[in-house]
């Protein structure tokens, strides 16, 4: 975390001195050879501060409302449930179960990610009392019908992009840091991803979706940013809009709870079973 | 009697706690279930005579759930009736408990008392190894429709897997169509009167254990059974002239094991068994697997293709039919991956050495939150006399199913 720490220092300093472009671009904007290097490690440096950041939350617990809205206009809603543990050493374990549309009710969704290789993801039908272990190599297909992608809801590890930083630029009145970033992962829907990060507590403002051919397909808008344990951020709505389809998908999150004592026990897929 | 009995102590037991909780927090209620209003349709005419010359046949069911929460989620009751009203099968029209039992969760292991259903395996064109719960065959001829089974089971998560046990009290004898209904051969069947290996019959207590675990990529099961075969042997047996069928349950112990390997696109699945008590010990399996394209030509759809071989090495002098001892299956499933979840499920078995093939179409599609459209089809091709699923060959139907979630 040194590197960071100095990094934040030198721009805290070059803004109150006024001497920005000066003492700051020389570090990472001059010199042809170590452009791109620079660029890079100040968008891994910016992505990993984020990550930090929202780093021993432990666990917690929230309800979901999806909104899904096609060109018309005309509005379905679905319902879930989202259970979550964060692990030391490897992605978060993930818990989600459906309450609506009714045909659904009950089917509830495991995922263990990986902070490399694929993730583990089970599904409970309970129709039949069956679990499936599934494959996750389905990263660009939608979830639930939606404009949300697996790979947009899968846990954010750090691992799974490259970085580059931008620019800094004002987005909706918040001084933001411009970051792409590339997918690692091949059966990504992405070229890339361009994040605006806030510079004040590192949370995501929006990111701009591209998808393989490099052309703009989503973009998605945080909402509603809410405190919890005095320290962890939480985006209470995320507007999904899909340029091409004209569609879009809203999440409205509420009552967030930390800190609600899971274990590991209760993300098996023996346990799967018994959830609802 | 013994469920008889079982159910009584359950119920007076779940109403003394749903109404005078032990702890000072209140439990919390969650009441759902469906309703459902089929019509199937019949395109050939019956082959036997002791069926009605029925072509189109209205059928409904209603299934709410009850569940009752308490102690922050750790204890559950969960009450599931059914019940189908069938126009033209008396048997057909028939009411079960699917589920009615107490559940606990523990840190790493949970136990349940009371009816409760279990599945098992893992290939999608035969249940092999699935043998907790036995078959609500009016319901389907696929078998995947269960009976709730009365029993305690307990589960225990240990770092080397998950050790499953469970006795079972109160055996469920297997539904059949009534004797002039169509999918029902040619000869009556006496389900009042089964007979058993056990001289303890229906009460006889079953048992089973199942080892599970998971070695990345890798789920491993292995299971045994031991008790009352849920497959019964008709026994014909004459009564003035006329040939009547007996189910004859027998006392068997079955050992299976399957095997799931998940790679990128692709699920790997085998599964099999060995039994004993119909004849001399066989074995069965059944193994394959199924790859999916996620998002044909850019857009959401997903096709998935299925393959599998299906073996059974059952005699079937000693043992009830199987009617897949030597097939392939082959088979697709599209998602459309759209708002309303549609989906459409095409299989095909086919055994090599009679010829016969069995065709299963399955499409559904959501109509509203609480609204969803089935189609289902089950066609009989080329099926000679000697194939096991002859006594239904001309009982194909076509069957569409208006379901609604509340």
């Amino acid at each position: 975390m040194k590197s960071i720490g100095l990094w934040k220092q030198r721009g805290w300093f070059a803004t109150v001195i006024g001497l920005s472009a000066l003492m700051v671009a020389p570090a990472w904007a001059n010199a042809a050879n170590n452009d791109v290097t620079d660029t890079k490690a100040r968008g891994l440096e910016i992505a990993t501060e984020a990550e930090q950041r929202d780093s021993g939350f432990g666990d917690y617990r929230v309800e979901l409302k999806m909104t899904l809205r096609n060109k018309h206009k005309q509005e379905t809603n679905r319902r879930m449930r989202n259970t979550t543990k964060e692990q030391a050493n490897d992605g978060d374990k993930t818990l989600i179960v459906f309450d609506n549309p009714r045909d659904v009710k009950g089917t509830a969704f495991l995922s263990h990610t990986h902070k490399v290789g694929s993730d583990d993801q089970w599904l409970f039908l309970p129709a039949l009392k069956r679990v499936k272990r599934i494959s996750s190599s389905n990263k660009s297909g939608p979830f639930m019908g939606s404009e949300f992608a697996f790979e947009d809801i899968s846990s954010q590890e750090i691992e799974k992009y490259t970085y580059n930083y931008v620019r800094d630029e004002i987005f909706d009145g918040r001084d933001c840091y411009v970051v792409e970033r590339f997918p690692t992962n091949p059966k990504s829907g992405y070229h890339r991803q361009v994040v605006w990060y806030d510079k004040a507590e590192f949370r995501i403002s929006k990111v701009d979706f591209y998808d393989r051919k490099n052309e703009l397909l989503k973009t998605l808008i945080y909402n509603n940013y809410n405190q919890y344990l005095g320290k962890y951020w939480r985006a209470n709505l995320m507007d999904m809009v899909n340029h091409q389809t004209g569609k879009s998908t809203s999440l409205v999150f509420s009552g967030y709870q930390f800190a609600i004592g899971t274990t590991d026990m209760d993300f098996t897929s023996n346990r799967l079973k018994r959830a609802r | 009697m013994i469920l008889r009995t079982t159910y009584v102590v359950l119920s007076l037991w779940m109403l003394g706690v749903v109404w005078c909780p032990a702890s000072a927090e209140a439990g919390q209620w969650d009441i759902g279930g469906q309703a459902t209003l089929e019509t199937r349709y019949f395109p050939y005419s019956p082959e036997f005579a002791n069926q009605k010359k029925i072509m189109v046949s209205p059928s409904g069911t209603l299934e709410p759930e009850f569940v009752y929460e308490w102690n922050d989620g750790s204890e559950r009751l969960t009450l599931t009736p059914f019940v189908r009203l069938d126009a033209d099968d008396k048997r057909r029209t028939h009411a079960d408990l699917r589920e009615f039992n107490w559940l606990h969760l523990g840190s790493s292991w949970d136990l349940s008392v009371g009816v409760g259903k279990v599945f098992w395996g893992v290939t999608e064109s035969v249940h092999l190894v699935d043998i907790i719960n036995q078959t609500d065959a009016v319901e389907d001829i696929t078998g995947e429709e269960k009976l709730g089974q009365p029993m305690v089971n307990i589960n225990i998560e240990q770092p080397w897997g998950t050790v499953s046990l469970f006795a079972l009290p109160g055996f469920r004898t297997r539904t059949f169509t009534s004797d002039n209904a169509r999918l029902h051969g040619p000869f009556p069947v006496d389900t009042a009167h089964p007979t058993y290996d056990s001289g303890k019959k229906e009460r006889h207590i079953d048992w089973a254990a199942r080892w599970t675990q998971i070695f990345g990529d890798m789920d491993i099961s292995i299971s045994h059974f031991q008790g009352t075969s849920r497959e019964p042997r008709l026994l014909p047996q004459n009564r003035g002239g006329q040939t009547v069928f007996v189910p004859h349950y027998d006392q068997i112990g079955q050992t299976g094991l399957e095997l799931q390997l998940t790679t990128e696109n692709t699920l790997w699945k085998a599964e099999g068994m060995t039994r004993t008590g119909h004849g001399k010990r066989f074995y069965a399996g059944a193994g394959g697997f199924e790859h999916t394209f996620y998002g044909i030509a850019e857009s959401h759809v997903d096709i998935g293709l299925l393959l599998e071989y299906l073996y059974d090495g059952r005699d079937s002098r000693f043992a009830p039919p199987s009617i897949a001892d030597n097939d392939i299956f082959g088979g697709f499933r599209i998602a459309m991956n759209d708002t309303q979840d549609t989906t459409l499920l095409f299989g095909a078995s086919f055994d090599h050495h009679t010829k016969a093939t069995f065709i299963n179409l399955e499409a559904e599609r959501r109509l509203t939150d609480h609204m969803k459209l089935e189609f289902n089809s089950r066609f009989f091709v080329n099926v000679p006399a000697n194939d096991s699923i002859a006594l239904i060959r001309s009982d194909d139907f076509l069957e569409l199913k208006l379901n609604w979630f509340f």
